[in-house]
């Protein structure tokens, strides 16, 4: 049985959880647990070590999703679940301008553990103070090259497109070599 | 007894506050990163600083401030002999070569620059020496320290957000490609050129603000207003090996590894 991975990854409260949730086929083992602190207070739980989700391809083979722990107090846990990755997406929150510095760091730091390929999810593009895709791109410093993808995290079909654009990034990259 | 501690645990701007408050006097020593540094203070005000092994007697302080170049510096210091740095001071003022208030202004900018730096300074060990105080022959200021720990502590969060953007200077900067701009049509100070000059992928971040003789701030903030302005990005330098835990797709060919990614795609299609 081969196994591959790919991690979710962005700041906290990006959606990552929700974003594994809508094409695990199992139930997510997460390690969500109650926000300690009243400045990150903008939802109940959060993610302390990591998000684990599953896709079983065939017999043969498995994908396995990570989702990262948002706050950076828990950053530590990045490089090791970067370890072996096949690719990586960010999350963005579309509606969170705050986050969106934080966003690039992370992504900037991703980049120096692994150099594979990524795509940027922006999330929450369902809701009306969602910046656009084109928008959020200048504000992230974007490389026109990066795949920018609007996504609404809890849906699957949203979820399902950032996917595959990230296969389809791998698979060019191969090519490439 | 004296205060010492960790600048982990007691900050400096903690630190200041207390000799404010308590109007200390005395020597505070503080071990950095890379060199160490020795702050006076009387009745709790800032009287004199020294950092590591820099020439910290008046001249090496004018030369430091810009106030005479250093070739100025060798004939002041040929003819000086042993003169103190307050008989060097009243000299220099009665041969008309600088007044006093050139002379009170580089020192206090001398001063002042030393304890900015210290507020970058996260991790190390701190003494505070009851009624140690400099050599007698150094002039000394007596500065209100209320206004230095507001301005070191907005540049401390300035330092923060700094090291945040720009985590790492053993990376190299390249210029970006856009269609139609150009760096000489940029207005940048001097400063900003002489960075400008050294970038390329083979220079490391350090490499430039050595060989600028510059301190991390300086660089971060130059290298931070360039990206911010789109005109540069941070790039790996060649040779900069990748971290031991970086590793790509399953070493398998490329065959079997495109295989496996088009099942991938599969499996997610049909979800």
């Amino acid at each position: 049985m081969q196994t591959v991975k790919m991690v979710v990854t962005g700041p906290f409260a990006a959606g990552k959880t929700s974003f594994i949730r809508s094409v695990s086929e199992i139930d997510v083992v997460s390690t969500e647990r109650k926000i300690s602190t009243e400045a990150e207070r903008i939802k109940e739980t959060t993610t302390v070590a990591m998000d684990f989700g599953r896709i079983t391809v065939d017999d043969d083979l498995v994908l396995y999703l990570f989702g990262t722990p948002g706050q950076k107090r828990f950053d530590f846990m990045w490089e090791i679940l970067s370890e072996g990755m096949l690719g990586f997406i960010v999350t963005v929150d579309s509606t969170r301008p705050e986050t969106f510095r934080e966003a690039k760091g992370i992504l900037q730091t991703f980049r120096a553990y692994a150099p594979t390929p990524y795509v940027v999810a922006a999330n929450k593009q369902d809701m009306e103070a969602a910046w656009t895709v084109e928008d959020l791109r200048i504000a992230l410093k974007l490389d026109p090259a990066v795949k920018m993808l609007p996504c609404v995290a809890s849906d699957r079909e949203s979820v399902k497109k950032v996917l595959l654009e990230l296969l389809y990034s791998i698979l060019e990259d191969m090519e490439k070599k | 007894m004296a205060v010492k501690g960790n600048l982990r645990d007691f900050s400096v701007t903690q630190l200041l506050n207390l000799i404010n408050l308590a109007r200390k006097t005395g020597t505070l020593t503080v071990e950095g990163p890379n060199e160490a540094a020795w702050v006076s203070f009387q009745a709790g005000k800032l009287i004199y600083a020294q950092l590591g092994n820099e020439d910290g007697t008046l001249v090496g302080i004018l030369v430091r401030t810009g106030r005479i170049t250093a070739k100025q510096a060798q004939v002041i210091k040929s003819h000086a002999g042993d003169k103190s740095d307050k008989e060097l001071g009243l000299l220099l003022i009665n041969a008309g070569y600088l007044t006093q208030q050139d002379i009170l202004a580089g020192i206090r900018q001398y001063i002042i620059d030393i304890v900015y730096r210290l507020f970058t300074w996260v991790d190390g060990f701190f003494r505070f020496d009851n009624d140690v105080l400099p050599p007698d022959d150094r002039i000394v200021m007596r500065l209100d320290l209320e206004n230095i720990i507001i301005e070191g502590a907005r540049r401390m969060r300035e330092w923060e957000q700094l090291q945040e953007e720009l985590p790492n200077l053993d990376m190299a900067l390249d210029f970006i490609e856009r269609p139609g701009a150009n760096i000489r049509d940029v207005n940048l100070n001097v400063e900003e050129w002489k960075v400008v000059s050294y970038i390329n992928p083979k220079n490391s971040i350090r490499q430039i603000m050595k060989a600028n003789k510059m301190n991390e701030l300086e660089i971060r903030r130059i290298v931070y207003a360039l990206i911010q302005a789109g005109l540069v990005e941070v790039v790996r330098p060649p040779g900069m090996p990748l971290p031991p835990q970086a590793r790509q797709v399953p070493a398998v060919d490329k065959r079997q590894q495109s295989s496996l990614v088009n099942r991938l795609i599969d499996r997610i299609r049909s979800l």
